[in-house]
């Protein structure tokens, strides 16, 4: 095994495109774990903790671009009302202690369906900004970035920069279920985000199909309902036959298997029951902040 | 390879390090420091907690490559640090070698830890009877310090949260959170 | 002449400070807080080499060939070994049954049974080494189960069993059967107005200690080896390892290293005689350190079980009658199943008076992963199923389930199924009560001014409920635990207490075996020759096999037998020191002679509190020193065919009143509140006692609503060896634990003390189930309780 310790992000760059077997390790919190278990044995470990340019943030007009090895304490603490759908996602990682050293990059770069990022990011909407020193860089949008079971659409001479993540321009929220309160794994896990300014809604489901997906029935159903109803403008309660109804094709979305952390009948309930309450939860924040937006006018 | 890095103040370097070792590994098996704890290895337990750059990190999940140039503080250098953050002198960097080297002579025969030079975390712990089989002590330390450092007076549930990446398997954590609350408690007053 | 359980006379602590009845502080805190105490895998030793273990992949197979050539062809190996390089014929072992091969011979019967092992300068150089032998298996089909294993053409998982309990069991792939047969059931049940019934299925639980299996073992010059080991009985692993080394028991030297937590799982072996064997092949010290995965491979599990009950109640409420049958899996090795099933069949009934009963409990030798002693021990098991009965019968009865225990409640004098009286208090209606009095935690707890606070929802941090679909819900159970070991067992403890003047102050000095694994019998050690010999300064010597037996550190028995033993030291050291103090100041003062002399503040004292004499007067330059043996009243074995007999020398109780709310839709549980009431006899130290009903509290809560083995029932593989997967509790699972402690002497025991530390664990499962049932009105009878379960999904 060899180490390599790259100081910028250039040499990164050329590091990996020598070595394109190398592992890249930032917070370590995947790669040392298989490494202590003996899972793996890479042939080269590509350390990304000396590349600054990987832990800062930029808030731009419209979207964060959000390095990849921004760790997720500084998402919940810097970039709640930025990404708020991101920073409650990291609120569930793990532990704190974890949560001091992995980034979303890690998430991305592992493609686990269980990885607690993807669904906020599948609803917030994203692009990976990926680089090679061949070919500099290119953006691949987050619904295209998923390929199969751990599998990305990373080439073998890329890395990844950062996050580029549409700033809210609604409510968000972030759901996972575990068998535990905390420093848990998901079972499954669910994202929504309104986006008002579109008059549309996104959803991202984790831990429930063979990636991380987003449930696009439900979110043409619901974004017609709201069309047809005018919720948008009129601000009434979602009717329950709408939430209902929005709840099932989240779950129909799903495409789980029974595994040891649950059951694919329970996992596809579980989706559901998130997405009503999640529905729930942001639509009440949206007509509050409507109500207040009129009170001030 | 070879890794140098400051550990409890005082410059350490490690050789012939295997590339796959866990910052763990070095400071238990090459550095005689063997307080964090090797309880899982997965960075679910929390018992190899240590501060990074002064973040609590899990040790066991930071390769020792990456540790290059950077500051850890184990449980060995708790008391330490926390005595020259309540002295203002700054807890990172600037601790003599004499310094260093005084902490690993003291503590090792009081019965109940007084006059021992405890951090007040460490006291706590001892006097809540937060301890019992102890392997999961040295990380709730290291992670309850810190904890202290950024929020003096914390709730119940912000106890809870911040913990919530160390696991005990005696307790029942209520002596912990007894422990915590003392430390914090006399902390304040001690202010 | 050692005692040999005689009534032993209650006492009031005396005037020394630190002395029984006092929380002293533990003596190994500050080495625990500032990282310095040093546990089995911290042991380092100049030139040591690393040890790692070959383990199967597979549950059941023929070994067809091992290849060992390119591993110790790998530079920096010293040594590979197998079943073939073992030094002598004998190369099994086991608690009671020696049936576990130290290395796999022809055959594996479990997954993660060890084949090879390897000794290399680093630890990776191990892995890689143990990563190339080539080991050819021939699979076997795999028996998991009760059908599996006494199907008519099973495989035999032991061929040729000549065990002593291989003449009495109904079939060889049944490791031991326990009836217990007493009154006269059939009649009883005409009696009942109702009679309820229930399958019930406890889970397989990991005691989950945090410090992973370890140890350094260093040769010796004379030929034999020093083991330095985190275990719970050095002298039963001593017993075990000598013959496999082909050593003399005086050759292999063993020292009491830091102990990470035990609860069971370091009563059996693990690495002990792996490193050894590498340590004498290679003449360098070697250190193994099991892994978190490896761990779960490593050790003993708590008995899965399958439990049918019925019971019949008349209308007033009174029990008339109970069956049941309750069948354990003891997986591969027969580990500690025998007492386990003596255990469980033994105290099925639970703290009820209930005359008329039939109860059969097997173990099965099957191809799972082996299971043996584990918090609770059979009881456990038991206490789930029976107070769900419980709880069913005061439903269909239209009784409160709290009123309806206390009606049947045992007592001092009840008569266990056994046909043993219970001579000593059993406050079990008044735990009820006192449990059942505690203040209600205030509800909606997670309701604050900025909207709710997940971390106090179930849930929690994950964010899936604002308080939608929460439910609460209230459930009681209690539990009767056996203390000490049982059935005839000679169950004694050694120790040997110094006393002499260091600097002017009279020290003594207690040396005894007990593995001290966290529980405080350290603490308590130094208390009780505080107030025995009146001394402050006490030295615990390192545990090691320079004295005598102290037994297990399990059954709750520490601190009754090991106690008892430091005790009886103290009191013979005590006579010795009069004496010498009656030789030398006897003429001065006519006290000597004639009162009731006590050892107090460093003086030797009247019962009137006259002082006679300094103890450094009265020692100078003397030194006491006293090495007891110390036993229990002895019990009897169980009859094999009625289950009759003295078999347990006390019980232990305690009550929980669990407080839960549910997220009905998710099917997600917070424990709110635990509280329990336990009777401790005499708490010698309370803070520690708390501690104790704290933490055993928890892992019954652990094992309620997370905490399981899962294995595969095709393949018999465990699908969940990890920390990842085999959650235990964090401290956002735990809720508050209000202990309300009780202390009824019992007569027997030294200071009337009652032994604690397992009791809480078995009542605290089945509250918390019963607090789940009242939230959501299910039926549930098996745990853990997923969210599956609780959803229907």
């Amino acid at each position: 095994m060899d180490f390599l310790r790259p100081a910028s992000w250039e040499e990164a760059l050329a590091a990996k495109a020598e070595h394109p077997t190398a592992v890249p390790i930032a917070g370590g919190t995947d790669v040392m774990v298989e490494i202590n278990f003996d899972h793996r044995r890479p042939e080269y470990l590509l350390d990304l903790n000396r590349v600054g340019d990987l832990y800062e943030w930029e808030v731009g007009e419209d979207a964060v671009r959000l390095g990849a090895s921004v760790p997720y304490t500084a998402i919940m603490e810097n970039l709640r009302a930025e990404l708020p759908g991101l920073a409650l996602a990291s609120h569930t990682v793990a532990s704190p202690q974890i949560r001091n050293r992995g980034g979303v990059g890690g998430n991305l770069g592992t493609a686990s369906p269980a990885g607690d990022a993807h669904p906020a990011l599948l609803a917030a909407g994203a692009e990976v900004e990926v680089a090679s020193a061949a070919r500099g860089t290119r953006l691949i949008p987050i619904d295209a970035f998923y390929t199969g079971v751990k599998r990305n659409a990373l080439q073998p001479d890329e890395l990844i920069r950062a996050v580029r993540v549409k700033k809210a321009d609604g409510p968000q929220q972030y759901s996972k279920v575990g068998t535990r309160n905390a420093m848990v794994i998901a079972v499954c896990a669910f994202g929504l985000a309104l986006h008002p300014r579109t008059r549309t809604v996104r959803t991202g489901i984790g831990s429930a199909a063979p990636t991380p997906v987003r449930a696009k029935t439900a979110e043409e159903f619901l974004n017609a309902a709201l069309e047809e109803g005018g919720f948008w403008d009129n601000g009434k309660i979602i009717t329950p036959s709408v939430a209902k109804r929005f709840a099932d094709l989240c779950s129909a979305a799903c495409n789980p298997i029974d595994d040891v952390r649950g059951t694919a009948s329970y996992r596809r309930h579980a989706v559901g029951v998130m997405a009503r309450r999640t529905l729930t939860w942001t639509w009440e924040s949206y007509r509050g902040a409507r109500r207040a937006t009129e009170g001030a006018a | 390879m070879r890794v140098n890095f400051t550990v409890n103040g005082r410059p350490q370097e490690a050789d012939d390090v295997w590339e796959g070792e866990s910052l763990l590994y070095v400071l238990r098996e090459r550095l005689g420091l063997p307080g964090s704890k090797n309880a899982c290895e997965q960075g679910e337990c929390g018992s190899c907690t240590v501060r990074l750059d002064g973040v609590p990190v899990c040790s066991c999940l930071v390769a020792a490559g990456q540790v290059e140039g950077r500051d850890v503080v184990t449980v060995e250098g708790l008391a330490d640090y926390a005595r020259q953050r309540s002295s203002g002198t700054g807890a990172r960097g600037g601790t003599s070698l004499d310094e260093a080297k005084g902490w690993q002579a003291k503590g090792a025969d009081s019965q109940t830890g007084e006059g021992a030079g405890l951090s007040p975390v460490q006291q706590a712990f001892i006097d809540a009877g937060a301890v019992q089989c102890g392997f999961c002590t040295p990380g709730l330390l290291v992670a309850a310090d810190e904890m202290l450092e950024r929020n003096p007076n914390p709730t119940d549930a912000d106890i809870r949260e911040a913990l919530s990446g160390n696991l005990c398997r005696c307790t029942g954590y209520e002596k912990i959170m007894d422990a915590v609350r003392l430390a914090a408690a006399r902390q304040s007053e001690g202010v | 002449m050692p005692a040999n359980g005689a009534p032993t006379k209650i006492t009031q602590g005396s005037q020394t400070k630190g002395g029984i009845g006092e929380s002293t502080l533990r003596p190994d805190g500050t080495l625990k807080v500032t990282g310095e105490f040093a546990y089995s895998s911290d042991m380092w030793h100049e030139d040591m080499l690393w040890g790692q273990i070959l383990r199967s992949t597979v549950a059941h197979a023929e070994i067809v060939s091992i290849d060992t050539s390119e591993a110790l062809a790998m530079p920096g190996v010293y040594a590979v070994m197998t079943y073939d390089d073992l030094p002598t014929e004998v190369r099994n072992y086991g608690l009671e049954i020696q049936d576990t091969p130290v290395l796999a011979h022809g055959k594996v019967r479990h997954h993660g049974e060890p084949v090879a092992i390897v000794a290399a300068d680093h630890p990776e150089t191990a892995r890689r080494a143990a990563a190339k032998i080539k080991v050819d298996y021939k699979e076997l089909p795999v028996i998991t189960d009760e059908a599996s294993a006494t199907a008519p053409d099973a495989i035999l998982v032991h061929e040729n069993r000549d065990d002593h309990h291989a003449g009495h069991v109904p079939h060889p792939n049944i490791v031991h059967r326990q009836p217990i047969v007493r009154g006269n059931v059939a009649e009883a049940r005409g009696r009942a107005d109702v009679i309820v019934t229930g399958e019930y299925t406890f889970g397989m639980q990991d005691q989950a200690f945090l410090g992973p299996e370890s140890g350094l073992a260093v040769p010796e010059e004379d030929g034999g080896v020093h083991l330095y080991i985190a275990t719970q009985w050095l002298h039963s692993d001593l017993r075990q390892m000598a013959p496999v080394l082909g050593l003399p028991e005086e050759k292999v030297r063993m020292t009491l290293a830091g102990v990470g937590g035990a609860f069971g799982g370091r009563e059996d072996l693990s690495m002990q005689i792996h490193a050894c064997l590498l340590a004498l092949r290679t003449g360098k010290p070697v250190k193994i350190v099991y892994n978190r995965f490896e761990s779960f491979f490593g050790h003993v599990h708590r008995h899965p079980a399958k439990l049918h009950y019925e019971h019949g109640a008349t209308r007033d409420g009174k029990l008339t009658h109970m069956k049941c049958r309750i069948v354990l899996d003891g997986g591969a090795y027969a580990s500690a199943s025998p007492a386990v099933v003596g255990n469980a069949a033994s105290l099925s009934v639970g703290p009820y008076v209930v005359d008329d009963v039939d109860i059969e409990a097997i173990a099965l030798y099957t191809n799972n992963p082996p299971c043996g002693a584990m918090r609770g021990f059979g009881a456990v098991q038991a206490c789930f199923a029976y107070e769900a009965q419980m709880d069913k019968l005061a439903k269909e009865l239209g009784l409160d389930p709290v009123e309806f225990r206390q009606l049947n409640a045992m007592e001092q004098g009840t008569v266990m199924p056994t046909g043993q009286p219970v001579d000593s208090p059993a406050p079990v209606a008044e735990l009820l009560r006192r449990v059942k009095a505690m203040p209600m935690p205030p509800e909606r707890q997670w309701e604050s001014s900025e909207g709710a606070d997940v971390r106090q929802l179930p849930g929690g941090l994950s964010n899936t409920t604002h308080g939608e679909g929460v439910v609460r819900g209230v459930g009681y159970a209690v539990g009767i635990k056996n203390v000490g070991f049982s059935e005839g067992f000679d169950d004694y403890s050694t120790a040997k207490v110094r006393m002499e003047v260091v600097g002017g102050e009279p020290v003594a000095t207690v040396h005894t075996a007990m593995a001290e694994v966290g529980q405080g019998g350290v603490t308590v050690h130094a208390q009780i020759a505080r107030t025995e010999l009146g001394v402050a300064q006490v030295t615990i010597h390192p545990a090691d096999t320079q004295v005598g037996s102290a037994g297990s550190t399990s059954a709750s028995r520490q601190t009754y037998v090991t106690g008892g033993a430091v005790r009886y030291a103290c009191e013979l050291v005590r006579e010795r020191v009069l004496e010498i103090g009656r030789r030398k100041f006897g003429s001065y003062h006519p006290a000597w002679a004639t009162a009731e002399l006590l050892l107090e503040g460093g003086k030797v004292v009247t019962d009137g509190g006259e002082v006679l004499a300094d103890l450094a007067d009265v020692l100078e330059d003397e030194a006491v020193e006293v090495e007891e043996e110390w036993r229990h009243r002895p019990t009897e074995p169980f009859d094999l065919r009625t289950g009759q007999g003295n078999g347990h020398v006390q019980y232990s109780f305690a009550a929980h009143r669990a407080v839960v709310e549910v997220d009905t839709e998710l099917g997600l549980v917070k424990v709110i509140e635990l509280a329990c009431a336990q009777d401790v006899g005499k708490a010698l130290n309370p803070l520690s006692v708390i501690g104790q009903i704290q933490g055993g509290t928890t892992q019954g809560l652990g094992v309620a609503v997370m905490e399981e083995i899962v294995v595969d029932p095709k393949t018999a593989k465990v699908k969940n060896p990890s920390f990842t997967d085999y959650l235990i509790p964090t401290i956002l699972d735990t809720p508050t634990i209000p202990v309300d402690v009780l202390e009824l002497a019992d007569e027997h025991a030294p200071y009337g003390l009652r032994g604690i530390g397992e009791a809480p664990t078995l009542s605290s499962t089945p509250a918390v189930l019963a607090a789940i049932r009242d939230a959501t009105g299910l039926e549930l009878n098996r745990t853990p309780v997923r969210p599956e379960h609780l959803t229907g999904t």
